[in-house]
C-alpha cells in the first residue's frame, strides 16, 4: 500500500494508511524523501492521523525520515497522533524526541510556515 | 463466535493481521478505545520480537474470564534461540537489538499481567494479560 504524497505550495503531505506494513513504512520514507529532493520541498507534514499502532519500529521510521529531511535542509512536522496513539506511545516508551509534532494539517502547514519565515 | 485466534508470524505482513485480529476481539469483549490501541501496540511489539529474535512464531489471543471480569491473554511463542538472561531482557532500557525493540518492559507496562518462559535453544514464550475495566 503506497502512501499518497501531495504538494502544497513548498510543501510536501503525506497521509498514512492505517494498516501499513514495515515493508509500507520502508517505502513510504523513501518515497518522501526522494520527493523532497525531486520537488524542492521546503517542508513535509506527515499526517498520521488515520494510524491505530505506532510501535518501535514505526516510531523509528518516523524518525529517520524526519532526521533525514533535516539533512537535504527540509523541515518535517508530524500531525495526527491521535490520544490513544500517544498514550500507548509513552507507556510503551516510544518518543519522537528532536521530530516536530502538530494536532492537525492546519496546524501543520501553519507551523512550516512560521519555520520558513526565521531562514534567509 | 470464536473466542480467540491464533496467528502464525513468518513476515511483516503478519504482525499487521495479528494486531488487527486482536483490535477486533478486544473490541467484541468490551475493553475501551484506549485499551484496544494499548493491546494492539503489545501485539505489534511480541510479534515484532518473535520475527526479530526467532525468525518466526505464533501469536495466539484468547477470551480469559476472572469472575465477572472478561480479559484476553496474548501468547507469543517461538522457537527461536531463547533469551540468554531473562533478568536482563526484562530490564528498563535494555536491548540486544540495536534499539529496533524496546523489548519487554515496554511491552508489560501495556499489560496487566506478563511472563516470559525462555529456555536456551527452545524458544520464547510471552503471556501477558488484560482485563477490562468494570
Amino acid at each position: 500500500m503506497e502512501v499518497p504524497i501531495l504538494k502544497q505550495g513548498p510543501f510536501l503531505i503525506a497521509s498514512v494508511q492505517a494498516a501499513l506494513s514495515d515493508a509500507d513504512l520502508w517505502q513510504m520514507r523513501k518515497a518522501i524523501v526522494e520527493q523532497v529532493v525531486k520537488r524542492r520541498a521546503r517542508g513535509v507534514i506527515v499526517d498520521i492521523t488515520s494510524v491505530d499502532v505506532v510501535d518501535s519500529f514505526a516510531t523509528r521510521m518516523l524518525r529517520d525520515t524526519a532526521q533525514m529531511i533535516r539533512l537535504r535542509g527540509a523541515q518535517t512536522v508530524i500531525v495526527g497522533i491521535q490520544p490513544e496513539v500517544a498514550f500507548a506511545m509513552v507507556q510503551l516508551g516510544l518518543n519522537l524526541e528532536g521530530v516536530a509534532t502538530a494536532l492537525d494539517l492546519e496546524e501543520g502547514l501553519a507551523y512550516l510556515g512560521e519555520v520558513g519565515k526565521d531562514k534567509p | 463466535m470464536k473466542d480467540g485466534f491464533e496467528v502464525p508470524i513468518r513476515a511483516d505482513g503478519d504482525i499487521v493481521v495479528a494486531r488487527q485480529q486482536g483490535r477486533v476481539l478486544a473490541s467484541r469483549l468490551g475493553f475501551s478505545s484506549s485499551d484496544l490501541t494499548l493491546i494492539a501496540t503489545a501485539i505489534s511489539e511480541l510479534a515484532r520480537n518473535i520475527l526479530q529474535y526467532a525468525g518466526m512464531g505464533e501469536i495466539a489471543v484468547t477470551h480469559v474470564v476472572d469472575g465477572p471480569r472478561p480479559g484476553l491473554v496474548i501468547i507469543a511463542r517461538d522457537k527461536g534461540p531463547g533469551i540468554t538472561d531473562l533478568r536482563k531482557a526484562l530490564q528498563e532500557g535494555y536491548s540486544t537489538s540495536g534499539g529496533l525493540g524496546l523489548g519487554l518492559p515496554g511491552v508489560r507496562r501495556l499489560m496487566d499481567e506478563f511472563e516470559v518462559a525462555s529456555e536456551m535453544g527452545q524458544g520464547t514464550t510471552v503471556t501477558a494479560k488484560k482485563w477490562t475495566r468494570c
